[in-house]
Order: structure tokens, then C-alpha cells, then sequence
């Protein structure tokens, strides 16, 4: 090998080395546009703010466990800030997209990662008709990931479904 | 040709450091740690919302009676003790002892009142639910002032009569002792006791009433108190203004490490977040219990306390409508984990506060740190703490950026 081939090959060596070296100390900032959000998970670690639990479904429209309803909520904060004490309006259908009136709502929840239950005591307080149901009490005072449950009880049919919300800060 | 693969290299690696060096800048706090510092920012505390349950909160006259009421020792049993006698102004308004010396000696560390106005529950075990409630929880304690409502409202008519009218309108004649007896009050006594169950309802009920706005005024007075700017805000400042060299005039590198720590690997932002670092919630963290004092289960005890509470939101003294109580009445009362959860107070001019802890139990924060990195199984319950494994040097770099949380003078 001759020097200037040397030269070459060491430059280019340092080159990548500096190169790879910065990205990786970017990742952070460019983090969300090229990672996965696994792996931006990973590289955070559990503890991190705002990033357990990314791959849940979050969504605010769901079929309870033995498909008897579907049910939706509207947050009355959105997005929902930690340590608000806010309401909800919960609307519970049939399967086939029928409103359910009269039914019987039990509010319970907490974070499954910490092992606590909810902070309040929420409350279904209304029936707003219409299959819609006012939520009273409920209050989120940590980020992270929170399960809030509802058991639902309508004409004799008993079903259960959990939302997934998860706060960052 | 040997020229140019040289200036070339040259050129490449320059250009690598270059960027090399930004990046290490730019990566010093992610997108969510910045969001994570903005939301602990004293910046972001909301305006002081308005407390529906006292109609006097924000009356400048009632600040003033209240702040005279504050430091007044006639207030008690032994004329010695006001509320400034534990909270005192030089102190953040608290004593720096490990257990509350009034006419006698609590149970329980005096608390800050630095704004407790955001609170929805007042003292450690959240008894009770407004500040202007809290206030006269201590009055006739028979450890702390160690007097009776009935003492209290003849103190009011003799030192305070025009300033109370100006407020509150005409004050009942209080001077018929047979009608008034002291000690007067519906507490654990039994001479106070046997006196208020003499009076007739009608007296008992007037007593209550300048009682109630005894304690409306010294609430309003309470509200004022505020704790300040920190190193930490204009540490955050500079970094929202993404003003990295700003910042670091601002924080020492292990103050900044501090801080890295405390958002994410200590969890300490799991109970201290928002502006005032508590989320004015309860927690089983595991505090060992005192040997000496008799068993204590916290907010499993104050939850009942402040339901049954003779001036809570819902009570008849309160000014709020039960749509303002969602507080009480979407209260958590029951639950393994209120068992020997206690309040999480702020963490803002914490470094000035030992000893801490419900009852003092830690002298230093060394001591406190040490704790939560070893989350010892709780006396009582259940404690939320999972081991940390952190290292010395690190609860050190944690300790440094606590001290940055105090109010600059």
C-alpha cells in the first residue's frame, strides 16, 4: 500500500466515523422522521417522558371486548392536560349502530405500567339520551400511558371496554 | 494529485467536526424534555384560578385582616402561638422542625403554603379541601393553638370588630358569658364539648359563622403567597429561546445532568410535574414510619375526614354551588392505594426545607435521595417507588439541580 492510498483510506475512515458518530448523537432531534417508534422507545428507555407504550391502539372509538357495543368517547379537554379535572361524553351503540339509552356505566382505569388505579373516583352522572353519557371526575396526574375502563350494561347485555390514553410530559 | 486528496480530507474532516459539535448541541434535549421543561416552568402556572367556596378569596380587605390574623398569638390557648409561629415568612412558611410545635407537639412536619392556593387538598393527608377549611383545622387542635371558636370570636369582637363589619357585616354580640362560655367547640374536649352542647343552636350557629369567616380571611391572606423565579426557569428560558450558551452560564454541567436525571431515569416527574412540581395528588413512597408516633394511614384517613368534614365544599359555610365540588365529590375515598399515601409537596425551594417527609423522617436530601434510589418496601400499603440502581454521582448531579428549584431573593 502506498501513502497516498493510505491517506486516502484513513481520511475516509475518519470521515465515516465523525459522520456516524454525529448522527447517532442527532437521533434525538431527527429521531421521529427516520426511527421506528420501537426503537425510539428503546433508545429512550422505560422511564423516559411520553414514549411508553407507543405501539397502543389509542383510539377513541372502540368495540368492547365481546363485540356487544361500540363505544366512543369526546374529552371535554383535547388534547387532555395532566392534572385537569375534566369530563367526558360517552357514546355507547349497538353493534350494528343502534344508540343504547338506560344503560348502567362503571367508570375504573389507572396505569397498568405502575400498578395504581385512577386518581379520582369518575362518575357516569348523566344520561344525555341519544346513547351519550356525561363522564364527571375524571383527572390524569401523571404522563404515561392510562387505562380508563367502562363496564356497560344495557337490556341485560354486560360488556367491557378500556381506552388507551397516553400523556406525554 | 497528492495535494488535493490531502485538502480534500482535510476539507471532509472539518466539515465532520463541524457537524459533529452542532449535533452534540442540538441533542442535548430532545423534543419531549424540552416540552417536559416548559410544562415544570414557572411560566406555565396558570392564573391563580378562583376559589368559588370562599367569596372573600380575593378581597384586598380580607388579605388584610387575614395577614393580621395570621401573626396574631391571642389566637390560642397559651397566648403564644399563631399560624406565623410554624409558617414563618423568613422560613417559606414552614419551621424547619421535624415535627410541629404549637401549644404542644403534632403528630405530623409543618407544610409550606407557597401555592397551596392550586391544591385541591390541604395538609399531608388532604383532610381537608379549601384553604380557608385548612386554616381552622389548627385553631382548635389541642396541640397547636389549642383554643376554642367561641374563644375566637370574642377576641374578633374586641380587636377586630370594624375591620370584621367592613367585611362581613354586622358581628353578634359574643359578651353574654352564660350565653358564650369559654372554651366552646364541638371537639375532643370534654369541658369545650359540655359548653357547646349547652348553647342553643341558634348561638352555636352565629359562633360558627364569624369562625368560618375567620378562616376566609386568613385564606385570602394565604393566597398571596407565592413562590418565585428559580434558577431552573431561567435555565428553561434560555432553553425555549434555544439559547444553549445562556443556559449554560445559567446551570453548572452537573446541575444540567441533574435535571437530564430528574425528567427521565429517577421518574421523579411521575408525582413532581406542573409548574409547582406536585401533582397535588398521594402517594405510598415507602416513608418509613416514627417509632414514637402512633400509626399513621394518611389519605386512606383524610379521604373519610374531609367527607365528613363540617366545612367542606358541599357544607353549608361554603360559598360554592356542588357543581364547584368536583373535587369532594369525584373524590378516590377508598383503595389500597390511599393506605399511608401522603401528599406530594412541592418541590419548588425544597433545598431550604429539611428535614422532610410527613414527619420529618429524612434530615437531608441526601437522605431523601438515597430513598427513593433504594424504594424500600412501605411500613403500611403499598409504596409506588421501583429501585432506581443510581449511582452516588448521580443522586449527587440530582441534589445540585434540586438546589436550583430555590426562589431567587
Amino acid at each position: 500500500m502506498n501513502s497516498q492510498t493510505k491517506t486516502i483510506v484513513i481520511t475516509v475512515v475518519v470521515t465515516l466515523a465523525i459522520l456516524f458518530a454525529a448522527f447517532y448523537l442527532l437521533l434525538p432531534v431527527i429521531g421521529p422522521s427516520v426511527m421506528h417508534p420501537i426503537m425510539a422507545e428503546q433508545m429512550h428507555g422505560g422511564g423516559s417522558p411520553g414514549v411508553s407504550a407507543s405501539d397502543l391502539d389509542t383510539s377513541a372509538e372502540r368495540l368492547t371486548n365481546n363485540g356487544a357495543f361500540k363505544v366512543s368517547f369526546k374529552s371535554e379537554l383535547d388534547p387532555i392536560k395532566i392534572g385537569s379535572m375534566h369530563s367526558w361524553i360517552l357514546h355507547v351503540e349497538t353493534a350494528d349502530g343502534q344508540p343504547v339509552k338506560g344503560a348502567t356505566i362503571r367508570v375504573d382505569g389507572g396505569m397498568p405500567e405502575h400498578g395504581h388505579g385512577l386518581p379520582t373516583s369518575p362518575q357516569v352522572t348523566q344520561d344525555l339520551g341519544s346513547g351519550n353519557y356525561l363522564v364527571e371526575g375524571l383527572r390524569f396526574q401523571m404522563g404515561g400511558w392510562w387505562e380508563v375502563k367502562f363496564n356497560i350494561s344495557a337490556d341485560g347485555v354486560e360488556d367491557n371496554v378500556t381506552f388507551n390514553i397516553v400523556l406525554g410530559g | 494529485m497528492k495535494k488535493y486528496i490531502l485538502l480534500t480530507g482535510i476539507f471532509l474532516t472539518l466539515s465532520a467536526g463541524i457537524l459533529l459539535g452542532c449535533s452534540a448541541q442540538a441533542s442535548l434535549w430532545s423534543e419531549a424534555e424540552v416540552e417536559l421543561m416548559r410544562s415544570l416552568w414557572i411560566g406555565s402556572l396558570p392564573e391563580l384560578p378562583p376559589d368559588p367556596s370562599n367569596q372573600f378569596a380575593d378581597n384586598p380587605r380580607a388579605v388584610a385582616l387575614g395577614a393580621k390574623l395570621f401573626s396574631d398569638t391571642r389566637f390560642s390557648s397559651n397566648n403564644e402561638v399563631s399560624c406565623a409561629t410554624c409558617h414563618i415568612a423568613s422560613k417559606d412558611f414552614q419551621d424547619g422542625l421535624q415535627l410541629a410545635q404549637g401549644v404542644g407537639t403534632t403528630d405530623r412536619r409543618t407544610m409550606p403554603i407557597a401555592g397551596t392556593a392550586y391544591s385541591p387538598w390541604l395538609f399531608w393527608d388532604g383532610r381537608k379541601d379549601s384553604q380557608w377549611a385548612q386554616a381552622l383545622g389548627p385553631l382548635e387542635s389541642a396541640v397547636e393553638h389549642g383554643g376554642t371558636r367561641a374563644q375566637y370570636v370574642k377576641l374578633i369582637q374586641e380587636h377586630y370588630k370594624d375591620e370584621y363589619e367592613a367585611l362581613f357585616g354586622a358581628l353578634p354580640d359574643f359578651s353574654d358569658e352564660s350565653r358564650f362560655p369559654v372554651p366552646a367547640a364541638p371537639i375532643d374536649d370534654d369541658v369545650a364539648a359540655a359548653n357547646w352542647a349547652g348553647m342553643t343552636e341558634a348561638d352555636r350557629e352565629a359562633v360558627t359563622l364569624v369562625y368560618v369567616n375567620m378562616g376566609k380571611a386568613i385564606a385570602a391572606f394565604e393566597r398571596t403567597i407565592m413562590p418565585g423565579e428559580s434558577r431552573f426557569d431561567l435555565y428553561v428560558e434560555a432553553v425555549l429561546a434555544n439559547d444553549i450558551s445562556a443556559a449554560r452560564d445559567i446551570f453548572t454541567a452537573d446541575e444540567e445532568a441533574g435535571l437530564k436525571l430528574f425528567l427521565n431515569e429517577a421518574n421523579c416527574t411521575r408525582c413532581h410535574n406542573g409548574p409547582l412540581l406536585t401533582d397535588n395528588d398521594f402517594h405510598n413512597t415507602g416513608v418509613p414510619a416514627v417509632a414514637d408516633l402512633p400509626e399513621d394511614t394518611g389519605r386512606a384517613r383524610g379521604a373519610q375526614q374531609v367527607l365528613a368534614d363540617e366545612f367542606n365544599c358541599l357544607s353549608k359555610y361554603s360559598d360554592a354551588t356542588p357543581e364547584d365540588c368536583k373535587e369532594l365529590r369525584f373524590m378516590l375515598a377508598e383503595g389500597e392505594e390511599l393506605e399511608r399515601a401522603f401528599k406530594a409537596p412541592s418541590l419548588r425551594d425544597v433545598a431550604n426545607r429539611a428535614p422532610f417527609m410527613h414527619a420529618g423522617q429524612f434530615a437531608t436530601l441526601e437522605e431523601v435521595l438515597s430513598h427513593y434510589n433504594n424504594a424500600p418496601d412501605a411500613p403500611n400499603g403499598h409504596s409506588e417507588l421501583e429501585v432506581l440502581n443510581l449511582s452516588d454521582a448521580q443522586l449527587q448531579k440530582i441534589m445540585a439541580f434540586l438546589k436550583t428549584l430555590t426562589t431567587i431573593k
